[in-house]
């Protein structure tokens, strides 16, 4: 690697030449504040708070952007430097709607913590006129308060990185806001709901609809049975909020928590995760076998399944008819489950634990009530952030809460339902229940680690049963959108592709713990997150899908066979084409 | 000031449309090919509401976010048509403190429009711009090329009757 030699604060470095000195000064144990900047993601140089001296140029530069070069002299605390930092975090605070008392990002809000850390004494040294600002709540995942926005721009960077790009700096100057073209609200455009904005988002600005009301209503209403389930990528990050490092599974305290909370019962969306891979795996097999449409694409996530609807609508026939494991679990709970207690389904409300903010629109699709007409499958979706917000208004001790287990039926899983919440996870599940049907045996190389790992694009040759399949794994839209241009023209002969909506699989999810810019630049956030689940299905003594006994136990009692009438009937969906302006 | 966006209904024709096709066509595979076409645009239209805006975002593959941000961040582009008679209020200084500002609130009572809109029947538009130089005839408005200076609050009322019943 290519080193130079800087100076920063009199202390020599060498350090790789393509570095920035933000890097530079960071391996020099100096962190200097940011605020738009978000690796790979927002690299502008626009909010000048990351500053420095540089000896020997006209100006302070934003250390962001600027690389470093031979003998670089850089200063990052002289009274010049402090100066323009807090100055002009004064400036956005004079036109910031400062409620933080009742911010539900306070203590988790970058510029608060910039406050503290730059020691701005007043909030109101530049009082003046305030900009008129929107207030969006047009859709059903989120809400944009503009008065807390600080026009970083980063929910822009994470929009056009999904390749969705409906937001965007409208007007200019004082009059400079984040919106949607036309002023049109956010639910009236091609928006598909993935939350990457939330997750990217410094302040208040955007957070998630929040549900949490609810939630709580329905747990105190005696004449409501009340079932919660929670998605495999919840339990690899539910923690962060609790002050456990990223990589911790938090399964059994989780359990513990919602059980607490008062749920009936506590299952697992791991359990519809391995009902989808029965499904799933049928309906591709089925294709292959029937000359169906190929390559044959996951359903499982709700931002990837809008985005198609939205933007490659000719390209649906390759969609999986599968419901998502969420839904599918919802669906089984007011169905199969509702029958052997004999409970009422319209009395059951479902409520889904999920790292994702697109399943808020889920639930809302329509031909997805499988215990009749007037019923969801599942009535609320909450992300990861709202059960942690949900923990905290129950008063519950987290981290002194014991491990528990899921609740019976529902809550058995295989470590192939687990490791759904990482990109490739649905693929590598599919695979080992796919090998095992086609070789007629029990396989048992069952670790597909090429398809492992968080870079958007990977694909795979497997030889099973004396057929060549060829697989891809893609995640983040930008990545999808350049794998269904290639459907489009003929050029892509796979024969199954997993698509996840959010970079990294659901790890990242919209709905996930949101990190500060300052953790995301500098740790590989998702892979963390990714190892969690799949520690977790290493240690499975169970880890395909078809040897989850409470899934044996439904075909043969309820369902049948995979691929039946019932199973289609209760299990499937359709989707719709829906508009790009 | 945030740019008004019309709500008057489009009346593009085919001509225009495929005037603009060629112009997409010429400017697609340029590096920043969204400010030209913006500005052909408004040479065609008079204006750009969100079909043509929409046109150009399909033709060039760009997001019409992004046009659309374009199209508000420059003060030349005008979201709202501009009528058949484009009446210009000067509110540079000297006009103003010659008192521009009750001329321009009588023309907004009279049309029954506000500044960069439009009257529902086209006729006129309204602009309230800055100097345009003839300061010794404060204040001073315009409509079309024709300049009316001196002006008091009263005049208004008659100088635009001529126009709406067509002897301008």
């Amino acid at each position: 690697m290519n080193m130079v030699n800087v100076k920063i604060n009199g202390m020599p470095l060498s350090v790789p030449a393509d570095y920035t000195i933000l890097q530079a000064a960071k391996e020099a144990g100096i962190e200097i504040p940011t605020l738009c900047y978000l690796k790979d993601l927002n690299e502008i140089g626009a909010c000048r708070m990351c500053v420095v001296e540089v000896k020997g140029a006209r100006s302070l530069v934003a250390s962001c952007v600027y690389p470093v070069n031979e003998g670089m002299e850089v200063f990052t605390n002289t009274p010049k430097v402090l100066k323009s930092r807090k100055m002009t975090l004064e400036m956005l605070l004079s036109v910031h709607n400062r409620s933080c008392l009742t911010c539900k990002r306070s203590g988790n809000c970058e510029l608060q913590a910039l406050c503290k850390e730059l020691g701005v004494e007043t909030a109101d040294r530049f009082e003046g006129s305030m900009p008129d600002s929107t207030y969006d709540d047009s859709t059903l995942h989120l809400v944009r308060d503009n008065s807390k926005c600080i026009l970083c721009r980063r929910c822009v960077a994470a929009c056009a990185n999904q390749h969705v790009a409906v937001i965007g700096p409208n007007s200019r100057g004082f009059d400079t806001h984040i919106g949607c073209m036309f002023e049109q609200p956010l639910g009236a455009v091609s928006c598909v709901s993935c939350g990457q904005c939330i997750t990217a988002c410094p302040t208040g600005a955007l957070t998630e609809r929040d549900q949490c009301g609810e939630v709580m209503e329905a747990l105190a209403d005696p004449e409501k049975y009340v079932v919660v389930q929670t998605a495999p990528a919840v339990r690899a990050a539910l923690g962060e909020s609790f002050g456990y490092p990223i990589d911790t599974n938090v399964e059994g305290k989780m359990v513990a928590a919602l059980r607490r909370m008062g749920f009936d019962k506590v299952f697992d969306t791991n359990f519809g995760a391995d009902l989808t891979i029965m499904e799933e795996s049928h309906e591709f097999l089925e294709r292959v076998k029937n000359g169906g449409v190929l390559p044959m694409i996951t359903s499982c996530s709700p931002g990837w399944i809008k985005f198609c609807e939205h933007y490659y609508p000719e390209l649906l026939p390759h969609l999986s008819t599968c419901k998502s494991p969420q839904q599918m679990t919802g669906a089984m709970v007011k169905t199969w489950f509702a029958q052997r207690e004999g409970i009422d389904p319209s009395k059951i409300v479902v409520v889904s634990v999920m790292p994702c903010t697109a399943k808020k629109f889920e639930v809302k699709r329509d031909d997805m009530n499988a215990a009749g007409e007037e019923i969801a499958d599942v009535d609320i979706a909450i992300t990861t952030r709202e059960l942690a917000r949900l923990i905290q208004l129950y008063s519950l001790d987290f981290r002194k809460l014991p491990e528990e287990k899921f609740d019976d039926v529902m809550g058995e899983f295989t470590g192939a339902g687990v490791i759904f919440g990482a990109t490739g996870g649905v693929m590598e599940a599919a695979l080992r229940t796919a090998a095992d049907v086609l070789e007629g045996r029990s396989v048992e190389e069952i670790e597909y680690k090429e398809i492992r790992g968080t870079e958007g694009f990977k694909e795979a040759v497997y030889h099973i049963a004396g057929m060549d399949v060829k697989v891809a794994v893609v995640s983040g839209l930008k990545n999808a959108a350049a794998i269904l241009d290639r459907i489009k023209k003929g050029e892509a002969d796979y024969h199954f592709i997993e698509i996840m909506c959010c970079p990294g699989g659901c790890v990242n999810g919209g709905g996930q713990p949101i990190q500060p810019a300052s953790v995301w630049n500098f740790n590989n956030v998702k892979a963390l997150r990714a190892k969690a689940l799949y520690d977790e299905d290493q240690a499975m003594t169970l880890r395909k899908s078809h040897e989850n006994s409470q899934i044996k136990k439904l075909y043969e009692e309820f369902l049948g066979e995979p691929g039946s009438h019932k199973a289609h009937e209760l299990l499937h969906t359709s989707y719709v084409v829906r508009s790009r302006y | 000031m945030q740019k008004k966006i019309s709500n008057l209904p489009f009346s593009g024709t085919p001509e225009q449309e495929e005037k603009l096709k060629a112009v997409i066509a010429r400017h697609k595979n340029e590096k920043g090919s969204i400010m030209p076409c913006l500005q052909e645009a408004q040479e065609i239209y008079g204006y750009l509401p969100v079909e043509v805006q929409t046109m150009i975002a399909k033709g060039l593959e760009v997001p019409l976010e992004e046009v659309f941000g374009v199209s508000t961040f420059y003060s030349q582009f005008s979201l709202t048509p501009k009528g058949k008679y484009n009446v210009s209020v000067c509110l540079g200084t000297a006009c103003y403190v010659k008192g521009a500002a009750a001329v321009l609130e009588q023309i907004t009572k009279n049309l029954g429009i506000q500044p960069e809109e439009c009257t529902a029947d086209g006729l006129f538009s309204l602009t309230a711009c800055r100097c345009i130089g003839a300061c010794g005839l404060a204040p001073v408005m315009t409509i079309n090329d024709e300049v009316y200076g001196r002006l008091v609050p009263e005049d208004v009322d008659g100088i635009l009757e001529k126009y709406k019943s067509g002897n301008a």
